[in-house]
Order: structure tokens, then C-alpha cells, then sequence
């Protein structure tokens, strides 16, 4: 008999939607515009939010699902649209067709707008907002996002996806003056799925690189395009002089320069194989972020060589001037760490556990503070 | 040895035990780069057939990486107790996945199996289960661990704050905590994963998430993900902090590449229990991932399954209060795409509560692995409904420092009110308490990080 019971309920709730079904058809195919939309929602959405009567449109409970009043232009103006049945319900407004022409909703200006409806410290959450790039301060709608909130997350995901499979600019490795070899990988489908390929030379790679560059100096620097390309067309040309010029004042030779197409970070392993330096600096693009697509990090070793892994590699990430560590001073970072690798002779875990044993001894501090 | 069948009248035959599991595992293209996948769907199906005839004794005397050459192959064997493997050694592994479905199989008789089990066992029979046969066995695995407060009891779902920024800004990461425990978020852990490994940046991250603990009187522990001797140096210099973190991995060459072997985690849970400022037992908080062995060129030729239940037999050594496997973070060339995330992701939650560990999931994509934020919502769901221990809370699930995406603070809200699951009991009180939740659902006053700015 229970099974009665919950086969009643089905049908019942199975009836109502046909028959939502037969009146939405009936209507027509587009939906209910917006100013009305929100009208029946604010009941059931936002039942602490009473709404005013009558009068003018007010501003919406839920923040900017239309226009807000004397807002120039980028908002929705609602006004009926040609040939829609009478049946529709017809928003105010004096005009003959639906225009919308919105706003870009990925600027900063747009991305700091609180989402919270009555947050306990307005102006404390837009402190709080102002110390992140992160998303927070987007409120809620129910346990879920606020749909500017979720179209805007979604927006950053497609241009990231899009952006993805870009190149390196040749007029920035050019103005570098670097010059160019590849590893093993033949096209950027195959970079994604065969790391092993990126992290080996070319056979043409390896005999450029013994011809061009100066064998066995003291930092070798290269640069990858890894998983972004605008990482290097972004911040290269800020960050590489720095590097070169702060490394030469500090009297520290400083090998010939290049670019790897298709690299991944374990090549340096290989190029140093051939070049002998006492530090290699890799700077390579990172796997963008979501609406961060021009991050650069630098990977950093003492005598990388074959057989070498991550732990005895330094890396520091986020180097861009969208929200992370800009390039000027991640470039000073860089040469502040080459040399403490050069006064220690050593680069990652190893670094860490002889700076340690000095650090015991009452030798030295921390540089890093 | 002969591992060999007959399939529509083609003989498939495998050399030995590692290239039959190999074979037999769910396509992913961290296999086939190492070249050691089945080469078509024949294969991998012939491969199963026989997989599921070997007996247990065979895997426990045949394990990927020899017993000589690997301390994790050593902590994982001489973890096993002899009286309960010999009461199962005959079982086969077509056997073991009928005996984990059974009604009449309960979590404590699994948990108690456990014990004799190694990792190519657990492994073996994850490569002949569907997903809802993970989901279900899953599901009745509940691995409790207490530290500040009680996590993986039946009906709760935790979720970590995992508060990132990208320069350490310690106000961005104040912010990002307030955001997230206005949610409900926080209960696993606020757990941040610095950009500066040093000692300084570690130990100013410890000192103010204690601050915010404290101030508010939070159940929960904090951790900062920096190196794990980082954070020994932190902690016994006087730095306050919940849990011990470290990545770990299947092999002990993988492990080096992470730059730690067996003594250094060893010592790092002896500093952990004398420093760390939370009641305990559990101080250590491991997070994984399928690929990481290959990444190092540490995978013996074993499959990247194999080598996942691995890293949870080597975790389990350290009675940890969390663990969990960061399942899509390495991108497409070891998990391609959201087929292959998902599944991955069932499998790992899986074989860590065989193991015995608590286990939650990072379930994540990167932005170059064919997926979206729609497959994370699906997994999480499916996890979520097999008994997940806890899932990240990321600020819209985006991590600005990590540069991938994962699960948020509203999905952590979503999904307790969605699978009727509640916060872990201390936290759930504490946020009844506030006058952040009523009866497991948030108050008007949720979802506001300014809330936090009262006291």
C-alpha cells in the first residue's frame, strides 16, 4: 500500500509537469522576461526580503539579475518582444524589442562587487575582498553560487581552455635574443599527454646547444614554454634582464641563453649534461589558473644532471603581475637564491639541510624572511 | 607461472604478475605512457578474466617492486598480520570483490580482512570492480580517526578550508578561512599550501590560523602543506600547529623524488605527537595521487594503480587523521579526462578505506585536462554518496595559488544538504553555537566572511 501511496504521488507530480509542459507551449517557446522573472521569484527565493508593493521597480534582492536603476547602459532593459503570444506576461516599459547590452562582467571592478545581501560589515567585506584574488564575498544562493558568481567562473574557464594552445610570440624571443630548439614532442597534442617526450632534447636540439652555447658557466638560464605561452609573451622581457643584470653585478658569469619549444621541467637535466653549468635557471610557463592564464615559474638546481629530481630543485610559482609575485621581484628573488646556491654548492633538500647545520651553529639566518 | 586465457578464440598470455595487472587496469593514459596499458579492450577484458582466478598468496609473494629493493614494499609486507593473511591467502581476487559485496560482509569484518591484505591485493580487486561496486564496498568502510575533533563517522562529510593565495598574503588568507567557515567549512582541517616554503612563512601561517582558532574557539586543527621538515623545524621551535602534512607516493624512489623517505616521515610523526598542539591520536595528513611514481620515473613498470594503493599502505604506518588523494591535479597525461578523473578518483577513495586509512578526495581537474567544473560536481556526488570522508572547500572552487580547480565551500554546503550528511559533531556544534547552521542546514547569517569580523 505504501507503494500505492508513492505511485499516487508520481503521477500526481508527473501531471503537473506535463501540464507545466502543455502551458509553457502553449506560451510559446522563450521564457518570461526578466524583471518579471525575478517578480516571482522573490517570494519563494528570498522570503526575509519583503518586497515593496508597489511604485517603481526596486532594486533586486538577489544583486544585479537585472538593471539597477539609472545604471547608463550594460544592463537588461525589459520591454516586450515582437509576436510574443498576449498570454505573455508583458514587462514595463515603452519599447518594441529586448535589448541587452551588458557590461563586461570579467573586470576587476565587476569581480569586487559584493555578492552577500546584507553582510554583518559591508565595509569589512570589501576589506576582506581586497586581500584576495580569490572568490570569496560572492554570497550565496542557497548552498549555491549567485549566478553572476557561476557565469563568470564559467567565462574564465573558457578562455583559459582557449588559451591553452597558444604559442610563443617570436618577436619577444627574438628582442631576448634567444634562440630556439625543441624537445622530443612534435606537436602540442602530444606535449599534453607524453611528458617523458618534453623532458628529453632533440637531436638537432643538442647539437645547437653545444654549438652556441658557452660551455660551463657559472648560471645557465632557459626558458620553456610549458603549458602557457603568455606566460613568457607576458612577463619574460620584465623578468630576464633582471636576472641577467642583477646576476652580472654580482659578478657571477652567466651562460648563453635559449628557448625550448615543447619543454617540460626535467630537460634541464639533459641540457646541463651538455652545458656543465653550476646552476641551471628554468623559466617556464605554468598550467594556467582560471582567468590566469600568464603565470611564469622559475625551477632552479644546483649541478642538475641526469638522474636529478624535484627534490633537489627549488621552484617558485605565480610569477605574474595578475595577482601573483610580479616579475621584478621574483627576477631579485632568483638572484638572491643562485647565490646561495653558489655559496653553499648545493639547490633543494640538500640546500634546506646544510643551511640547517649552519643555522645550528649560529652561522647565519634565514635570507628568506 | 602461466597467467594465460582463451577470450572469442584469441589466446592472451602474460609474461607475470605486474604486466597482468597493468593490463587489466582501467584504461588511463598514464598507462599507456609508460607503455605498459593493454593494447585494446580485448586485452584488458582477457586480462581480468585471469586476474580474477589469481589467488591472494600469489600477489602477496609477487609484489611490483621486490621486497629488497623498496622500504614500501618492506613497511607494507611486514605490516601484515600472518594469522588473518593465512585465513584468506587461498581466496581469489574474483573471490575477495564477491565477499567485499556480500550483505553478509560488514565494515568491521572488512576492516579486520584489512589487516592481512597488501596493496597488489587491494589493487587487483579495484581493477575487476565497476564503479558502483567501488562506490558500494566503499561505503560501508568507515575509518575513524580523532585529532581536534572526530572525522569519518557515518552521516557526517567534512570538508577541508583550504584558504590558498597566491604570495601568502596572511590577511588574503585570513579573509579566505572567514569565507570559508561562514559555509562550514573547516572541519577537516584549515589547511593552507604555502608558495614559501620557509621556515618564517610557515611558522607565520601556523601563528595566525592558531590565532583564528583560538579567538573563535573552533574544533578543528590547521596545517600548513610545506615541506614536512619545514614543518618539524616550525613546530619544534614552538610554532602551533594540528597536523603534520607530507605528499607521499607507492615507491621509495617516488618518495625520494618528493624528497623523504621512511626515517624522515618516521621522525616527523615522533615531532608530531611531542609538538603538536591538537589532542590527537591522529597528527598526520597525507595527500597522494595516481602518476605521481611515473612523473619521478619511480614506477618499477607497475601500473599507476597499483602503485596508489601503495602510497596507502605506506601511509597507514602513521595512523593519519587524513588522507587524501589529489585525483585530477596531474594532469591529462596520467588522467585525460573526466572519464578517467571520476573513475580514478572511486578507485583511490576505495582502496585507501581497504587499507584502512580516512579517506577523502581532492576532486580536481586541471585546466588542460579535458573537464569541467560539471564532471567535479558528479564525482563529488558519487563519493559523497560511497561514504567520502571529506572533500577541499576552495573559495568557488577555484585555488588561486595551485592553479587547478576543485570542490568549493558552497558544494560542501550542497552536498551535506543534498545526501542529508552533517558537518563532523564538535564542528556542527560549534557552528549551531555561533549561529552559523540550525538543525544542518546554514542560517540567514551564512555564506557572510564578515561575520567573522565581530571578534
Amino acid at each position: 500500500m505504501m507503494d500505492n501511496e508513492i505511485q499516487d504521488i508520481i503521477n500526481a507530480v508527473l501531471d503537473e509537469i506535463r501540464k507545466q509542459q502543455r502551458d509553457r507551449a502553449q506560451r510559446g517557446e522563450r521564457q518570461p522576461q526578466e524583471k518579471s522573472r525575478i517578480a516571482q521569484q522573490t517570494p519563494q527565493d528570498v522570503p526575509a526580503q519583503p518586497q515593496p508593493q508597489s511604485g517603481e521597480p526596486q532594486p533586486p534582492p538577489l544583486s544585479q539579475p537585472s538593471p539597477r536603476r539609472g545604471q547608463p547602459s550594460g544592463g537588461v532593459q525589459p520591454s516586450p518582444r515582437r509576436g510574443q503570444p498576449s498570454g505573455g506576461v508583458q514587462p514595463s516599459g515603452g519599447g518594441d524589442e529586448l535589448i541587452i547590452d551588458l557590461e563586461d562582467p570579467a573586470t576587476s571592478e565587476a569581480r569586487t562587487r559584493p555578492g552577500v545581501d546584507n553582510p554583518y560589515d559591508p565595509d569589512g567585506l570589501r576589506n576582506l575582498m581586497a586581500a584576495t584574488t580569490a572568490r570569496i564575498g560572492v554570497g550565496r544562493a542557497g548552498p549555491r553560487p549567485r549566478t553572476a558568481a557561476l557565469l563568470r567562473f564559467q567565462a574564465d574557464h573558457g578562455v583559459t581552455q582557449d588559451a591553452i594552445y597558444s604559442e610563443v610570440d617570436q618577436e619577444v624571443l627574438d628582442r631576448c635574443k634567444l634562440f630556439t630548439v625543441q624537445s622530443q614532442v612534435e606537436d602540442r597534442g602530444t606535449y599534453l599527454l607524453r611528458p617523458d617526450l618534453g623532458r628529453r632534447l632533440s637531436p638537432e636540439a643538442r647539437s645547437l646547444i653545444e654549438r652556441q652555447c658557452t660551455a660551463k658557466p657559472q648560471v645557465q638560464i632557459v626558458v620553456g614554454d610549458g603549458l602557457s605561452a603568455a606566460a613568457i609573451n607576458n612577463n619574460l622581457e620584465s623578468i630576464l634582464p633582471v636576472i641577467m643584470q642583477g646576476l652580472a653585478s654580482a659578478g657571477i658569469a652567466v651562460g648563453t641563453p635559449f628557448f625550448v619549444r615543447f619543454c617540460r621541467v626535467g630537460i634541464i637535466n639533459e641540457i646541463n649534461d651538455i652545458i656543465g653549468a653550476e646552476v641551471v635557471i628554468l623559466l617556464i610557463g605554468e598550467r594556467p589558473g582560471l582567468g590566469v592564464a600568464d603565470a611564469l615559474s622559475a625551477y632552479m638546481g644546483y649541478q642538475p644532471a641526469r638522474g636529478k629530481t624535484d627534490g633537489d630543485r627549488d621552484a617558485f610559482c605565480m610569477i605574474t603581475d595578475n595577482g601573483g609575485t610580479n616579475p621584478l621581484e621574483a627576477g631579485a628573488y632568483i638572484v638572491e637564491q643562485a647565490r646561495k646556491y653558489l655559496k653553499h654548492r648545493a639547490s633543494g633538500m640538500e640546500l634546506r639541510m646544510k643551511m640547517a647545520r649552519e643555522d645550528g651553529k649560529g652561522g647565519m639566518n634565514d635570507g628568506h624572511s | 607461472m602461466v597467467l594465460r586465457t582463451r577470450l572469442f578464440n584469441e589466446t592472451f598470455e602474460f609474461a607475470d604478475l605486474k604486466q597482468l595487472l597493468a593490463r587489466a587496469n582501467e584504461e588511463k593514459s598514464g598507462d599507456i605512457q609508460a607503455g605498459i596499458a593493454a593494447e585494446n579492450a580485448s586485452e584488458r577484458m582477457a586480462a581480468k578474466h585471469v586476474l580474477a582466478e589469481v589467488p591472494l598468496s600469489a600477489l602477496y609473494e609477487n609484489p611490483v617492486v621486490p621486497y629488497e629493493q623498496d622500504e614500501v614494499t618492506r613497511i607494507i609486507q611486514d605490516g601484515v598480520n600472518q594469522a588473518i593473511y593465512n585465513s584468506v591467502k587461498q581466496w581469489t581476487v574474483g573471490g575477495l570483490r564477491e565477499w567485499l559485496l556480500a550483505d553478509t560482509t560488514t565494515g568491521d569484518m572488512i576492516k579486520h580482512v584489512s589487516r592481512g591484505l597488501t596493496a597488489e591485493m587491494i589493487a587487483s580487486v579495484t581493477k575487476l570492480m565497476s564503479n558502483l561496486d567501488l562506490m558500494i564496498a566503499a561505503r560501508k568502510i568507515r575509518i575513524v580517526a580523532h585529532c581536534a575533533n572526530t572525522i569519518g563517522l557515518e552521516g557526517t562529510l567534512a570538508s577541508r578550508n583550504q584558504p590558498n593565495h597566491p604570495t601568502d598574503s596572511v590577511e588574503g588568507i585570513r579573509a579566505e578561512v572567514f569565507e570559508g567557515l561562514s559555509f562550514g567549512s573547516g572541519d577537516s582541517v584549515i589547511g593552507i599550501n604555502p608558495v614559501d616554503d620557509s621556515l618564517s612563512s610557515v611558522t607565520q601561517l601556523l601563528e595566525m590560523t592558531c590565532d583564528v582558532i583560538q579567538r573563535w574557539e573552533i574544533p578543528t586543527q590547521n596545517c600548513v602543506l610545506a615541506h614536512v621538515t619545514t614543518q618539524v623545524d616550525a613546530i619544534s621551535r614552538g610554532a602551533p600547529c594540528g597536523l603534520v602534512f607530507q605528499s607521499i607516493a607507492g615507491s621509495e624512489a617516488a618518495n625520494r623524488s618528493f624528497g623523504i623517505d621512511k626515517q624522515m616521515i618516521d621522525e616527523a610523526y615522533e615531532a608530531a605527537q611531542k609538538y603538536c598542539v591538537t589532542p590527537g591520536p591522529n597528527y598526520m595528513y597525507f595527500e597522494t595521487g595516481q602518476g605521481s611514481a611515473l612523473s619521478a620515473d619511480a614506477h618499477h613498470g607497475a601500473d599507476q594503480l597499483v602503485l596508489e594503493a601503495r602510497a596507502y599502505g605506506f601511509g597507514k604506518r602513521y595512523n593519519p587523521y587524513q588522507v587524501n588523494t589529489v585525483v585530477g591535479f596531474i594532469g591529462p597525461e596520467y588522467l585525460m579526462d573526466a572519464v578517467q578523473i571520476t573513475r580514478a578518483g572511486l578507485e583511490d577513495h576505495f582502496m585507501g578505506k581497504l587499507t584502512g586509512v580516512p579517506m577523502g578526495c581532492d576532486a580536481c581537474y586541471t585546466n588542460h585536462a579535458r573537464a569541467t567544473q560539471n564532471d567535479i560536481e558528479n564525482l563529488a556526488v558519487l563519493l559523497a554518496a560511497a561514504g567520502c570522508n571529506y572533500f577541499m572547500g576552495v573559495p568557488l572552487g577555484d585555488d588561486p595559488m595551485l592553479s587547478y580547480q576543485c570542490t568549493s565551500f558552497n558544494d560542501a554546503a550542497s552536498l551535506r544538504q543534498l545526501l542529508r550528511l552533517r558537518p563532523l559533531p564538535e564542528f556542527e556544534a560549534w557552528l549551531e553555537k555561533i549561529g552559523l547552521m540550525e538543525d544542518g542546514v546554514l542560517t540567514a547569517a551564512a555564506g557572510d566572511a564578515s561575520f567573522f569580523l565581530q571578534r
